[in-house]
């Protein structure tokens, strides 16, 4: 089963959370949905009275994310006489006719001072009752991350897991030889420039309040690491040492980075306060250690290394010492992150000639493939551990797409702008 | 005229640094014009030549850009997810040591690079490991570290639409760059 949910940007929608980041010229991005879970729930979202707002219909927004997950089949509403907007306006069996087992109305509002009101609920229309009920008060602004915020409350009632709707991605996309950092919603709209160089740009790594990003940059030419606030675009330089700096990893307390240095020698992991102060080496080999993670309890680093003759990931204490070797399947296995859970580690995995995501269960061992794609790069969880955002290719260029963590759908990100890599999940926005 | 003419050795010099391949199909040009014994040098400075070096240079050709000089080859190939220096690459790399032995105020750059497929992160360690690998062969032969830096690029200069080894081994290097050049 393949759907196809095409999503044109609105290219002027500015984040105000985001006033100092620059709107994106290249916003068009195409999300592609292969595959779903094996159970999906029927939904009926019916468009919200929103008056003549200019605005994208809340409801739309509301499908496309639910759709997205795959766990969801959002019925089409427009043939149903009944569109309801307040509970008191439903009739049920319209919606059980349709075979919807929850139904979602709402309405906007303009307040004084410009300002908006969000109203909406969540119906059984098997029990014919309330599920949710909430209204947001919010700035005209708001109303798209609003939408996102419905979803996931939707998400989380009908699912029991936690939406990430609503919260954010960055990747780097490479266009006419420029590089830029950028970041967008999770459902691809809004990219803002973060910063762009004509050198490359790679790894970068959101701070767990998301509020800063680490990432290198050669524009010294040669990897420097910075750290940038979001909210100012201020940025310091983070590790700017003899050789090369790069790979940030941050601690879960957000107080600490793990970097990787070749200022000894070889590539070896050090850690490094967030102000750059306080450097640490961690990793003692004469071999290549890179690509440093955290378990989220911020007492193991997992990291590639190729003491073994060849790539394969490791665990070391946070605090150093012995390395024990945690992947052994295949000769060739990078790039690790843990799920929020700790339960998961996600990483690439090369079978002949084949680059795809692999998860790995920590406690029994147990590996799986979960991409299709053949030339993945940089996996990365959503804060709620479902997704894995990585990076591949199609056609020579750069793309993004996703995977669950059970490898049952799959969805591909493509910014028609250029060449896309380098993704990293940010946390929920709050 | 000039311009195409330098335009053209410039070509031939990159593609014959990206080729494992011997170089002695290359036009003879050393003996053309003083702009084009200066091929590599900056354009610039080879069209604004006031002094005698014009007269001498047509008799001494710089050995690093000579197409038939050994100099002229720049890059160490290496397999897939490896940085030993091959054999078949010592005579460069000897070369090389020999003219910075020679030459002690000279300075060279050893950029390491990967083909695009893997991890970026893990590449650019990797990239890094064929820099050294070269420059621990230069220190075999008496290299000072003074003289050599080592730089790694991973990737992200290396071809994005390869289809089969050729490509992708045309990516698997390490290029010795001499300062100033």
């Amino acid at each position: 089963m393949i759907k196809l949910l095409k999503i044109v940007s609105t290219l002027l929608a500015a984040c105000l959370t985001l006033g100092l980041l620059s709107p994106s010229a290249q916003a068009e991005l195409t999300i592609e949905i292969v595959g779903g879970a094996a159970q999906q729930i029927p939904i009926a979202v019916v468009p919200f009275a929103q008056g003549t707002s200019q605005q994208a219909q809340v409801a739309d927004i509301i499908n496309a994310d639910l759709r997205r997950s795959g766990l969801f089949r959002a019925l089409e509403t427009r043939g149903v006489a009944n569109q309801p907007h307040d509970a008191a306006e439903v009739r049920f069996a319209e919606w059980a006719a349709l075979q919807a087992q929850a139904l979602a109305i709402g309405h906007v509002e303009t307040l004084q001072g410009n300002r908006l009101k969000v109203t909406f609920r969540l119906l059984d229309v098997v029990k014919q009752s309330q599920l949710l009920g909430q209204e947001f008060n919010i700035a005209p602004g708001q109303l798209r991350l609003t939408a996102h915020r419905i979803a996931d409350l939707i998400y989380q009632k009908l699912t029991g897991e936690i939406g990430v709707f609503a919260s954010r991605i960055s990747y780097v996309s490479k266009i006419k030889g420029r590089y830029a950092l950028q970041v967008a919603d999770a459902d691809g709209f809004n990219p803002q420039t973060v910063v762009s160089s004509g050198e490359p740009i790679i790894s970068p790594a959101w701070s767990p309040d998301g509020g800063q990003l680490a990432y290198v940059s050669f524009e010294k030419k040669k990897p420097v690491i910075y750290v940038q606030s979001l909210i100012s675009g201020r940025r310091i330089v983070l590790a700017n040492f003899k050789g090369n700096n790069s790979a940030p990893s941050w601690s879960p307390d957000g107080r600490k980075l793990a970097i990787v240095l070749t200022y000894a020698a070889n590539s070896q992991i050090y850690t490094i306060n967030a102000d750059g102060t306080g450097l640490k080496q961690l990793t003692y080999s004469s071999t290549i250690d890179t690509e440093p993670a955290w378990s989220p309890d911020g007492k193991w680093i997992y990291f590639t290394s190729d003491r073994s003759g060849n790539p394969q990931i490791y665990r070391t204490s946070a605090l150093g010492g012995d390395a024990q070797r945690v992947t052994f399947s295949g000769s060739y296995n990078v790039s690790p992150d843990v799920s929020p859970d700790g339960k998961l580690l996600a990483f690439i995995n090369r079978e002949g000639g084949s680059f795809r995501v692999a998860a790995q269960e920590l406690s029994s061992g147990q590996m799986q493939i979960l991409s299709d794609t053949a030339q993945d790069e940089s996996p990365s969880f959503a804060p709620n551990g479902r997704m894995i955002l990585y990076a591949t290719s199609k056609g020579g260029k750069g793309t993004l797409a996703a995977v669950s963590a059970d490898g049952r759908v799959k969805q591909r990100l493509s910014d028609t702008g250029g060449d896309v890599r380098e993704p990293a999940w940010g946390s929920l926005v709050n | 005229m000039n311009k195409h003419l330098i335009g053209s050795v410039l070509l031939s010099l990159l593609l014959g640094a990206c080729s494992s391949s011997p170089i002695k199909d290359l036009p003879k040009v050393e003996d053309k014009s003083p702009a084009s014994a200066n091929a590599g040098v900056a354009p610039e400075a080879s069209g604004a030549q006031t002094s005698g070096q014009a007269s001498d240079s047509s008799s001494s050709v710089n050995p690093l850009k000579d197409p038939n000089n050994i100099l002229s080859k720049r890059s160490v190939y290496f397999d897939f997810d490896k940085y030993e220096v091959k054999s078949e690459y010592r005579p460069v790399v000897d070369a090389h040591a020999k003219y910075l032995l020679e030459h002690p105020a000279a300075k060279v750059t050893l950029q390491g690079n990967c083909d695009d497929r893997g991890s970026r992160e893990y590449n650019l360690a990797l990239g890094q490991r064929r820099s050294v690998a070269v420059k621990k062969v230069l220190n075999l032969s008496g290299v000072q570290d003074k003289q050599i830096e080592t730089v790694s690029y991973g990737e992200e200069k290396a071809h994005t639409n390869c289809a089969d080894e050729t490509c992708f081994a045309q990516d698997r290097r390490a290029d010795v760059f001499y300062e100033n050049e």
